[in-house]
């Protein structure tokens, strides 16, 4: 076990090292210098200023390799370089204050498209062609072509502004510390609340429906009738024998959904005005900071690394069957 | 097709100049003038809507073309040539994926203006890895086959082999990824320009429709109710044509037991 895990480690260095490489080649990809760029865009700060400012902090005017072997020993310090808007923070703090905010959103997020999609995708297996199944195929089609933002929208419409049910921006209301303790949580939680529902709808109908194809997948399988035969009772047999086997493709499903539910946050946190990793990209992408732009890609891309790490260790500790092919092709 | 066919006739069906604005009637409501109301500048929604169904189709189509052509070029060499080729292709794959789409997407953005060719290029240019993926998996299997043994016997060169044998035959599963993935770029376009950082106005696309909704969320309704929606049924019915022709492409796909099943019952 110890074998593969320390095996994964190291393919997974290369495509590490890979992360700095795209998000330094980001800033080249441009016709001509970034520097060029920024002069015909109306910015607030003087062009020369950017200029100096760029090419300062990137050596702009040293070959490619010493601007990326100078970036790459300061990534390694974890020195992220400074924002470019007047504050000039360090990039790393920046997003430091707001990693966990995006963190708690998208583990929420996961952990309750798992705890709804499982059962949803048995139900719905087991019961293949019944009126649940239809129905929940209706909103699974539904859920995959609804776009994230038009319905945080329609719901900031619905609950927000005709009924008032629910604050539509930011995660505290403006006398959140007046509140009592539990008020506070409470206000914390219904802030939170549309955000979730927004985030959770399109990755439920695809965990549901990835659940569901893994489930007729198992139920087909020969000692799938042989615990029947058995005489097992069917709860058994779909809680025990078929749900074990269904959830394993789920596990790495689930670590290449990833992206994409850290990519969505993107768009939730701006509607929302939750100060998370999304919302700092985009006014970072809209005031030009390009530390930050930097910082964030190799910061969210490193994240999503480590998770997927984590789903294939995940893997192989609930499947034996990995480690074992594991060992054989070492061979 | 009826999508396409409305928007190919955007300037003959559209009744009014989606540009034009008109004072008098600044976020007016449904009515039998303007049917789906008019915005902020007193522009009529339905129009506007119209013309941008042209622009986020093309998005879908451009874009989605750009991405399988990579993906075919690079799955093929990968899956034909095996060894190192097919290390490196993989590892770039692997490399691409870690990056959440948006955010990759809103980096490269902020280096360049974003125009419609742009966007397109751009989201081409991050969707490619999933037909690399299966163009390779295609290959691995189909080179093995006796025709393509045959094809070198022959002496044909291997591009030859590759575009004329091979490729033919692994047509299916990209046909059913490009129809997947152009509802796939028509999001992503859409959330782009309802972020402000896709098409730019005054090109009117679904997505900047709803970005400007926006703005009048308490008052105009109509304003992004009805783009949404359009964006919604373009995307499902792009949706539901992939898995059509994956269906009818690949029969153990249909789960044929549980059809049997259910119809001795």
């Amino acid at each position: 076990m110890l074998g593969y895990a320390l095996r994964r480690l190291v393919l997974a260095t290369p495509l590490l090292v890979g992360i700095t490489f795209v998000s330094f080649l980001v800033i080249h990809l441009a016709p001509g210098e970034p520097v060029d760029i920024q002069s015909d865009e109306s910015s607030t700060r003087s062009d020369a200023k950017i200029r100096q400012l760029l090419t300062e902090t990137y050596g702009l005017d040293k070959p490619l390799h010493v601007q990326y072997w100078s970036w790459l020993t300061r990534l390694v310090r974890l020195d992220f370089g400074r924002s470019f808007s007047p504050d000039a923070r360090p990039v790393l703090q920046k997003i430091g204050e707001r990693l966990p905010v995006t963190l708690l959103l998208n583990i929420v997020e996961l952990m309750i498209i798992v705890v709804l999609a499982i059962p949803i995708g048995v139900l719905s297996a087991t019961r293949q062609y019944s009126t649940f199944d239809k129905i929940t195929t209706i909103f699974v089609f539904v859920g995959f072509a609804t776009p994230d933002f038009w319905l945080a929208l329609m719901l900031m419409i619905l609950f927000g502004v005709q009924l008032g049910w629910l604050p539509i921006s930011g995660l505290r209301s403006p006398t959140w510390e007046y509140l009592a303790f539990w008020a506070q949580q409470w206000d914390f939680a219904a802030h939170l609340a549309l955000p979730i529902l927004v985030a959770t709808f399109g990755g439920l109908a695809g965990f549901s429906r990835y659940m569901r194809q893994a489930m007729l997948e198992v139920v087909r399988q020969d000692y799938i009738q042989s615990a029947r035969a058995k005489g097992l009772a069917e709860s058994v047999v779909i809680g025990k024998h078929a749900l074990r086997n269904a959830l394993l493709p789920i596990v790495t499903v689930l670590g290449l959904s990833l992206p994409g539910l850290i990519g969505g946050s993107v768009i939730v946190e701006s509607i929302f005005a939750i100060p998370g990793m999304g919302q700092l990209m985009v006014q970072a992408v809209f005031e030009r900071d390009y530390p930050v732009i930097m910082g964030n890609l190799v910061i969210v891309a490193t994240l999503t690394l480590v998770a997927n790490l984590i789903a294939d260790l995940t893997y192989s500790l609930v499947d034996p069957r990995i480690r074992v092919a594991a060992r054989r092709s070492r061979r | 097709m009826i999508l396409v066919v409305l928007a190919a006739l955007a300037p003959k069906i559209a009744p009014w100049d989606p540009n034009r604005p008109d004072v008098r009637k600044i976020l007016d409501g449904p009515s039998r003038a303007h049917p789906l109301g008019t915005d902020q500048l007193g522009r009529d929604v339905f129009s506007r809507m119209l013309y941008g169904a042209r622009v986020s189709l093309a998005v879908g189509f451009v874009s989605v073309g750009i991405a399988t052509l990579i993906g075919i070029a690079l799955g093929a060499a990968a899956g034909y040539h095996g060894g190192t080729i097919d290390a490196m292709v993989m590892r770039l794959v692997d490399l691409m994926l870690v990056f959440p789409r948006l955010f990759l997407l809103l980096a490269v953005l902020a280096f360049l203006r974003p125009s419609i060719w742009t966007i397109m290029a751009v989201i081409g240019l991050t969707g490619w890895m999933s037909v690399a993926r299966l163009v390779r998996a295609e290959f691995l299997s189909l080179k093995e086959r006796e025709f393509v043994l045959w094809s070198h016997s022959i002496g044909a060169s291997s591009f030859r082999t590759i575009w004329r044998h091979i490729l033919p035959n692994a047509i299916g599963p990209v046909l059913v990824a490009m129809t997947l993935g152009i509802p796939a770029a028509i999001l992503t376009e859409s959330g782009l320009s309802f972020l402000g950082l896709g098409v730019q106005p005054p090109h009117a696309t679904w997505g900047n429709i709803l970005n400007e909704g926006k703005d009048a969320i308490e008052i105009g309704w109509w304003l992004s109710a009805y783009p949404g929606v359009a964006i919604l049924v373009t995307v499902l019915s792009y949706n539901l044509l992939g898995e059509g022709i994956r269906d009818a492409l690949d029969p153990r796909l249909r789960q044929s037991v549980g059809r049997i099943v259910s119809r001795t019952r």
